[in-house]
């Protein structure tokens, strides 16, 4: 009997054995399931990215449920129905169901947070991209962008990359020769690793040799980290395969075996015929 | 020494004066070190910023990365070939992104001295939007305006590894004989670098990701490395405040090293038990 699992398997054989096909060639095994994951992530991502940030996040504080905000008053009135006039017009004119705006505010917070339409306001200038003689109003929020992330950046990296770098350059001279040595070289590395990275000064006599020592400790950690990574892909291709064997049983009807046959001959075809085309075309 | 080191020493010593008296009411308690660092860091950028708008000279090392750019633009152009730009997958909140986009608008002004085609794949919209800005005003400024089109930067998906399929699918269909990594990347950088090195493309590669850069060293012909890249911008345009801050950024990094020598100075004398003071209190 076919079950949803047994689909879902067959699903996941195919799939991953049209991505791993391209270790043969492009061909179009990979050229479809990548249209197909290019198209299916970008459709996710703008729904997730809608219903999981824009919606609650941003509507849900400029318009929360309007039991917890309603003091009476005009302002809050007139700024509810404006609410509506957004329902109404995210409902095709009132032809579809409410989903957007709820009948009655956006549940999760308690205030309404007029800050937010800084965002809002931004965020349809970046959507007057559309519209050619308003082109340039998405300049606006490119540059609150930039500006606000080198901003929380400088702050950030100076904290976290330069400070807590020196506090930890400390060396433990309490604790075993090990350790002592351990920080020794640490230090040694990270003094080097700068000079390195000298751009002002030309790189010769101590200062050259101490950039030397200091790009010898880079590649060092390059090569550690480079080791680290493919052992960790190692891994991933493990579990990947491990799911191939495991789809392979009678109990997926054998899934694995019969799709990779199945590409495998499809490609043989395919190799066969595009190098008749070849032949043709240059006779 | 100058007036202008004296100016700002006292300028610096008013800031944090100012910072000790509204501390808890205007400013965040606690927070002097980096209050200190942050005001410090600002006042030596700018002050060589200034001295190098002023007229004054500035060496500045060669990197050969960065004079493999227009090279790499000419070779496409010799082969007929196209320049592909991989601008990452992250926002513009990144620095490695915004840095990325400053080396777009250089290698699009070469691509529009050459008459070479360009194609800049995205994952974000709002790198997309200023991708296009950027090449446009690249374009603009080689004199060749009609040669730019506004899908020369495209998106594909916000998804990481969609993202590197559809580069991947790029490069095998289009067959780019040069092909530019210059932004934040993650796991996808070896999937790229790969797939650019077996179809032969000239690769180089630039991130502050260092857990990326063993990849890119070991399948690109040249790796901008952590802050090489930083300062390519710089750099390639040799405007005088750009240079000016690389040697402002030369000064911080000699002030880092001297930090972190005293630490490690201070710390032993405190664990010797021959000071009282415990420098890592000042962290």
């Amino acid at each position: 009997m076919i079950s949803a699992e047994i689909i879902s398997a067959w699903v996941f054989v195919l799939l991953t054995l049209c991505i791993f096909s391209f270790l043969y060639k492009d061909n179009p095994f990979y050229k479809a399931a990548e249209h197909l994951y290019v198209g299916a992530s970008a459709g996710y991502v703008a729904v997730i990215s809608f219903w999981q940030q824009v919606q609650p996040n941003m509507f849900g504080r400029l318009w929360p449920s309007r039991v917890d905000v309603d003091d009476g008053s005009i302002f809050t009135s007139v700024w509810y129905v404006i609410y509506e006039i957004f329902n109404f017009i995210s409902t095709g004119f009132g032809i579809l169901d409410r989903s957007i705006f709820p009948e009655g505010g956006i549940k999760g917070f308690e205030e309404i947070r007029f800050i937010y339409l800084i965002p809002f306001i931004l965020g349809i200038f970046m959507i007057l991209r559309l519209v050619p003689k308003l082109g340039w109003l998405a300049r606006w929020a490119i540059a609150y962008i930039v500006g606000m992330a080198a901003g929380l950046r400088f702050y950030g990296y100076l904290n976290s990359n330069v400070l807590i770098q020196i506090k930890a350059s400390a060396i433990d001279f309490t604790s075993d020769w090990g350790t002592i040595v351990n920080g020794l070289i640490i230090f040694i590395g990270t003094i080097s690793g700068l000079i390195y990275f000298f751009y002002s000064t030309e790189h010769k006599g101590i200062v050259g040799r101490l950039s030397r020592i200091g790009i010898y400790f880079l590649m060092i950690k390059f090569g550690a980290s480079f080791g680290f990574a493919v052992m960790g892909r190692i891994s991933l291709l493990i579990g990947q395969f491990n799911y191939l064997k495991d789809y392979s049983s009678s109990a997926y009807n054998y899934a694995t075996p019969v799709i990779l046959v199945f590409i495998i001959i499809c490609l043989a075809i395919w190799s066969i015929m595009g190098d008749e085309n070849k032949n043709e075309s240059t006779a | 020494m100058n007036n202008k080191v004296v100016i700002w020493s006292v300028l610096f010593l008013g800031v944090m004066g100012l910072y000790v008296l509204g501390e808890g009411a205007i400013f965040v308690e606690g927070a002097r070190g980096i209050f200190a660092s942050v005001i410090l860091v600002s006042m030596t950028i700018y002050y060589y910023i200034d001295r190098a708008s002023s007229g004054e000279e500035i060496y500045l090392r060669k990197i050969p990365g960065l004079q493999a750019l227009e090279e790499a633009v000419g070779r496409a152009t010799e082969m007929g070939k196209s320049v592909l730009f991989v601008p990452g997958i992250s926002d513009l909140d990144q620095v490695e992104t915004v840095t990325g986009l400053n080396l777009l608008g250089h290698v699009a002004e070469y691509t529009a001295k050459y008459e070479t085609s360009l194609n800049v794949p995205v994952s974000k919209s709002i790198v997309m939007e200023t991708g296009r800005e950027i090449c446009k005003e690249s374009y603009l400024k080689s004199g060749r305006p009609d040669l730019y089109y506004d899908d020369m930067v495209h998106y594909i998906s916000d998804e990481q590894f969609a993202y590197a399929a559809g580069v991947n699918g790029i490069m095998e269909r289009e067959k780019p004989a040069a092909i530019f990594y210059l932004g934040k990347f993650y796991a996808e950088s070896l999937i790229l670098a790969e797939t650019g090195n077996s179809i032969g493309a000239i690769q180089i590669a630039g991130t502050g990701s260092p857990s990326q850069i063993p990849f890119f060293v070991t399948a690109c012909d040249y790796t901008l490395i952590g802050e090489e890249f930083f300062t390519a911008s710089a750099y390639l345009s040799n405007k005088p405040e750009l240079v000016g801050s690389i040697k402002g950024q030369d000064i911080v990094k000699l002030l880092v090293m001297i930090a972190m020598v005293l630490t490690v100075v201070f710390n032993g004398l405190y664990q010797a038990g021959w000071i009282a003071f415990d420098v890592l209190n000042l962290f």
